[in-house]
């Protein structure tokens, strides 16, 4: 191949402009306008990649979406692996690499692999993955796998935009079908928005003659473009459709050149029009991957639109009307050309100083790194530096089967046609298998016509010459001779697919697996028909009968980044704040994130924090601690109902609480399980407040709501989520009520009036406050909730008087050794998807109520009754040992076979009591306290005592202290 | 994405629902119940090819509703609140 690029011409680039980019460290110049292709073939390098599996050299194929070799990786600021250098503009000082090449797509040193070709067939991974030893050859095939090389120190320079948007049509594609249905829908008065991929719009018209209302085609496509755009309707260039989703939401990934990332658009048109062209198909021939062998499309649109002439000497094989053209224009333009025909008759005349010869296929091709001649199926020989090929178009109907519709084989066009229609989608031009302007103006005017619009214009007319649709199908066929490329990016050739079909892999979905025919970047978008087509001809099927794989999103590959969006970093998942993150932060405390709530773990900074949180465990206990309660849950039910309601949430009777009073109890789940414990409070006869676990609020909100909604009513009770309205400061311990009393809360705390489990109502700077005495620590507690932007200057009152009882400020770290060493649970950490509520010893409600609640009838089922269930128990360690690991299994020996009996569910260093203290849910537990039992960590065996959870104060009697 | 039609807000993301299961699994109370039917409560599904009637939760307004709409063609039929008027 000796491509150059021509003296004047080229309807894309600008020659007042030129740029400099790198290609694998060497310099190529172009223009703006040029794509890292057309600059590549300007500068006449023919090796631009190597194959995935063979390390073939391969050269530029096409000049589109559909390019299956020339991917590149593109360095610096935007860099982005696989890209393909068709699509990707030239831009100054670009820095740009071939991909599975090294160091060069020139001098690769894997290129050896071809040579053994033979001995790595379709599914040879597949087979080695099987051999009993494949791990030896792992680190190898991995080191080979893949195609670009992400740069693992690549930061986003920003987060991609996500635009929604409705229109009345979205259409797809601005090509002459799309142009002239968007032109058509907004003349009829309806809101249009148009998207294209290419930078300008046209289409095919780019490099294609067409002469329309009497216009030359450029004039007409700025005509319509700036008609649509005075009328306000959306135009976005370099802006790819690349789904179509449920109820027809159309995904949109629009790429910037001035260093943003891309922006999503999420489109919910009320009609879609697909006006997606097609895409010209290679032809089968030994040796047809040869670095110079191109689309014959492709080459006209290089000429046309970049002033490139692909050769010098070239030949141009079709079995189609359509490479006539690019034969007469590249003649024209001063090649020597020679048009191979596979047809006899029917071809249209030869164009002028181009020597037509009928009837003649191309049986193979020659060269080393580039292509230097062709064999005809008669055994003539043909010099050539460049071999172009048209096989025929495939209508590019990708969205279409995304969005469910059916396809239809047409012989005719020897392709697949869009089939019935799907509601809301028409399919209008090439992609709906049109070749003349004429045909694609009537289809245009058609799908209008069909969005039900009663002012009605008229298409636009062609007036040039028109194309014409001419073909003999030419597949792939068994038994040909040579290496014949079907799929150039995954390396599959006629020999593999008969290998699929001797193996049985014989349906197109297992042939698109056991091959990888279609897969990777470029999704098979030039090898899928032949693919198929070959194996119909093996099996003895037709083309319709084998079918074509599922088409899925994406259409071309879009970045992660735009489907990120803003959700990036912290973004992704938010957390939620304690209105005193502040406040705790300026007191050193260390946040970390607890059920979503990012919460102080303890206080005295980074350093040495078991040593804090131990402090902190040990120092509640001596005189009074101060905590941070606000994330636990507090959900009001009203309403006249509201005591049968959380008499039927709870497995505890909850309706004989006395106004001002609180009760633990457990939510189950219909199968029985505990879902969740916490006290109830109930303020008056017809509202009560569930403090429910901190993580747990928002499942137990959307619980109560669908049994409000489902089985009592909507006036029967009101339920208001107020977790975040308060702030819960807990002071808690021994010097508990001595601290509060420093404080004017205007009311009593004598504990006649405000004993334990109770609550009080008091102001606080003229704020109500409500003070409840429940406890998490065993110890004297007392909850303060206050509007949550009122609750700082208390905190720091209850600081300021915790200085006479040498007070401490806890975080959650030592809050679950406190409530670990008094034996009380956390659910979903000391009990798992299988706890009942009799598993922790809260048997009553089950033997003595009488009314219905959820997940009654689970708790009397066999396996709620067996006698080995996993129960809660608490675990002792030898003096001396370290505290057990948690999730360490109790294991026995049954038949000289170890099996687990339960696991250790909490376990700590309790400081009060200084030794290790566990919770555990031990197989018949409650029943074989003070048994030792073998605990198994990382094949380690140690011994532990089972007792009662309670290893702390097991009379209670501190909660009154 | 699918456009569910919240009986209160309108057509809507799916993204903003949860599935609350088949319409129509009465809940049989007691603790007597037939072991049989309470595990069919709990677990049986019918799991349609086509119509579907089913509930689902509009979480962004906290309503319930029933839906019908086709589990091939995802078309939604209708939707209505539970008190069963028709909205879609
Ligand atoms: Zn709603």
């Amino acid at each position: 191949m000796t491509a150059s690029r021509l003296a004047t011409g080229g309807s894309a680039i600008d020659r007042s402009h030129p740029i400099r980019f790198s290609f694998d460290g060497a310099t190529v110049h172009g223009f703006a306008g040029d794509t890292i292709a057309s600059a590549l073939l300007a500068g006449d390098v023919a090796v631009v990649g190597r194959s995935f599996k063979y390390h073939r050299p391969r050269g530029i194929w096409g000049a589109g979406v559909e390019e299956p070799n020339a991917l590149v990786d593109i360095g610096g600021l935007r860099a982005t692996p696989n890209t393909r250098a068709t699509t990707e503009p030239a831009r100054d000082g670009l820095v740009a690499r071939s991909v599975n090449a090294t160091p060069s797509a020139l001098a690769d040193r894997n290129a050896f692999l071809d040579r053994f070709a033979r001995f790595i067939p379709a599914a040879f991974y597949y087979k080695t993955f099987m051999w009993p030893e494949w791990h030896r050859f792992e680190p190898r095939i991995r080191a080979m796998a893949g195609l670009g090389k992400v740069d693992a120190d690549w930061a986003s320079p920003g987060t991609a935009d996500q635009v929604n948007h409705h229109c009345d049509v979205l259409v797809v594609g601005a090509g002459p079908a799309g142009l002239a249905a968007a032109r058509l829908a907004a003349d009829a008065g309806l809101s249009v928005t148009l998207v294209d991929d290419q930078q300008n719009p046209g289409g095919s018209l780019g490099h294609r003659a067409g002469e329309i209302d009497g216009k030359p085609a450029a004039a007409w496509i700025a005509e319509t473009v700036a008609a649509l755009a005075s009328a306000g309707h959306l135009i976005l260039p370099s802006t790819t459709a690349f789904g179509i989703y449920d109820h027809n939401l159309v995904g949109l990934n629009q790429r910037h050149f001035d260093g943003r990332p891309d922006t999503l658009w999420r489109v919910r048109p009320r009609r879609i029009v697909l006006a997606t062209g097609a895409i010209e198909r290679p032809l089968p021939f030994a040796n047809n991957d040869l670095p110079g062998i191109l689309s014959a499309d492709a080459a006209l649109a290089y000429l046309r639109r970049h002033a490139v002439l692909v050769g010098r000497r070239i030949v141009v094989a079709t079995n189609n009307d359509s490479a006539y053209e690019t034969a007469g224009a590249l003649a024209e333009a001063g090649a020597e050309v020679r048009l191979v025909d596979l047809r006899r008759d029917g071809t249209p005349n030869a164009p002028a100083n181009v020597r037509l010869i009928k009837g003649r296929a191309l049986a193979s091709a020659s060269g080393k790194l580039r292509v230097d001649g062709v064999t005809l199926d008669d055994g003539t020989k043909l010099d050539a530096d460049c071999v172009l090929i048209s096989g025929g178009w495939t209508p590019t109907i990708h969205l279409f089967g995304q969005a469910k519709g059916k396809l239809a084989w047409s012989e005719a066009r020897a392709a697949f046609l869009p089939g019935d229609p799907v509601d809301g989608i028409a399919v209008v031009g090439a992609a709906a298998g049109a070749v003349s302007l004429s045909e694609v103006f009537a289809g245009a005017g058609t799908a209008v016509a069909s969005l039900g619009q009663t002012k009605a214009a008229l298409p636009p007319r062609s007036t040039g010459p028109e194309a014409t649709g001419g073909i003999t199908a030419a597949w792939p066929l068994p038994g040909s001779k040579g290496r014949i490329w079907i799929d150039y990016q995954n390396d599959v050739t006629v020999k593999d697919v008969e290998l699929a079909a001797r193996e049985n892999f014989v349906s197109v979905e297992h042939l698109k697996r056991y091959t990888t025919l279609g897969m990777a970047t470029d999704q098979g978008k030039t090898s899928n028909l032949p693919g198929l087509a070959l194996m119909a001809g093996i099996t003895g099927r037709t083309v319709p009968e084998v079918g074509t794989t599922t088409y899925r999103p994406p259409f071309t590959p879009v970045p992660l980044a735009s489907f990120a969006g803003a959700r990036v970093g912290e973004l992704m998942a938010p957390v939620r704040r304690l209105p005193l993150e502040n406040v705790h932060r300026s007191s050193g405390a260390v946040f970390q994130e607890y059920g979503g709530w990012l919460r102080p773990a303890h206080y005295g900074g980074n350093a040495d924090s078991e040593r804090s949180i131990a402090d902190e465990a040990r120092r509640a206990r001596q005189s009074v601690a101060l905590f941070d309660g606000s994330t636990l849950g507090k959900i009001e039910v009203i309403g006249l109902q509201a005591a049968a309601f959380v008499d039927f949430l709870y497995y505890n009777t909850m309706s004989t609480l006395k106004p001002g009073r609180c009760r633990y109890g457990f939510m189950l789940s219909e199968n029985g399980v505990v879902f969740d414990d916490g006290v109830l409070v109930r303020l008056d006869e017809q509202r009560f407040v569930v403090s429910c676990s901190s993580s747990h609020v928002a499942a137990v909100h959307a619980r109560l709501e669908e049994w409000r909604q489902d089985r009592f009513g909507h006036g029967a009770v009101y339920i208001h989520n107020a977790t975040s309205d308060m702030a819960t400061l807990t002071v808690s311990g021994p010097n508990a009520r001595k601290l509060l009393e420093m404080l004017e809360l205007g009311l009593s705390l004598d504990d006649a009036d405000l004993p334990h489990m109770a609550i009080g109502h008091g102001i606080y700077a003229g704020d109500e406050v409500r003070i409840a005495r429940v406890s998490f620590t065993g110890d004297r507690s007392y909850e303060i909730s206050i509007r949550a932007d009122r609750a700082e200057p208390l905190w720091a009152q209850l600081r300021q008087a915790g200085q006479t009882f040498d007070a401490v400020v806890i975080g959650l770290e030592a809050l679950m050794i406190l409530r670990a060493e008094k034996g009380f649970i956390v659910i979903g950490k000391d009990t798992d998807g299988t706890t009942l509520p009799h598993d922790l010893g809260v048997d009553g409600p089950r033997t003595k109520r009488q009314t219905e609640f959820v997940g009654r009838r689970s708790l009397f089922t066999e396996e709620a009754s067996r006698d080995n269930r996993m129960q809660l128990v608490g675990l002792t360690v030898p003096q001396g040992e370290a505290p057990l690991p948690t999730g360490a299994h109790g294991i026995k020996r049954i038949d000289g076979r170890l099996r687990s009996q339960g696991f250790v569910t909490s376990s700590y260093q309790s400081p009060t009591l200084g030794r290790p203290v566990a919770l555990g849910l031990i197989e018949r537990g409650a029943a074989r306290h003070g048994e030792t039992i073998d605990i198994q960590h990382l094949g380690k065996i140690s011994k532990a005592t089972i007792t009662a959870p309670c290893a702390f104060n097991p009379a209670g009697d501190r909660l009154h202290a | 994405m699918q456009l569910f039609p919240c009986p209160f807000c309108g057509p809507r993301d799916e993204t903003e629902f949860h599935y609350g299961g088949d319409a129509g699994n009465i809940r049989p109370d007691g603790a007597d119940v037939p072991i049989d039917r309470w595990a069919d409560y709990l677990y049986l599904r019918t799991n349609p090819k086509g119509t579907a009637r089913e509930i689902w939760v509009h979480m962004t307004c906290g309503e319930f509703f029933v839906m019908e709409r086709d589990t091939v063609s995802h078309k939604v039929l209708s939707s209505a609140a539970l008190g069963g008027e028709h909205a879609a």
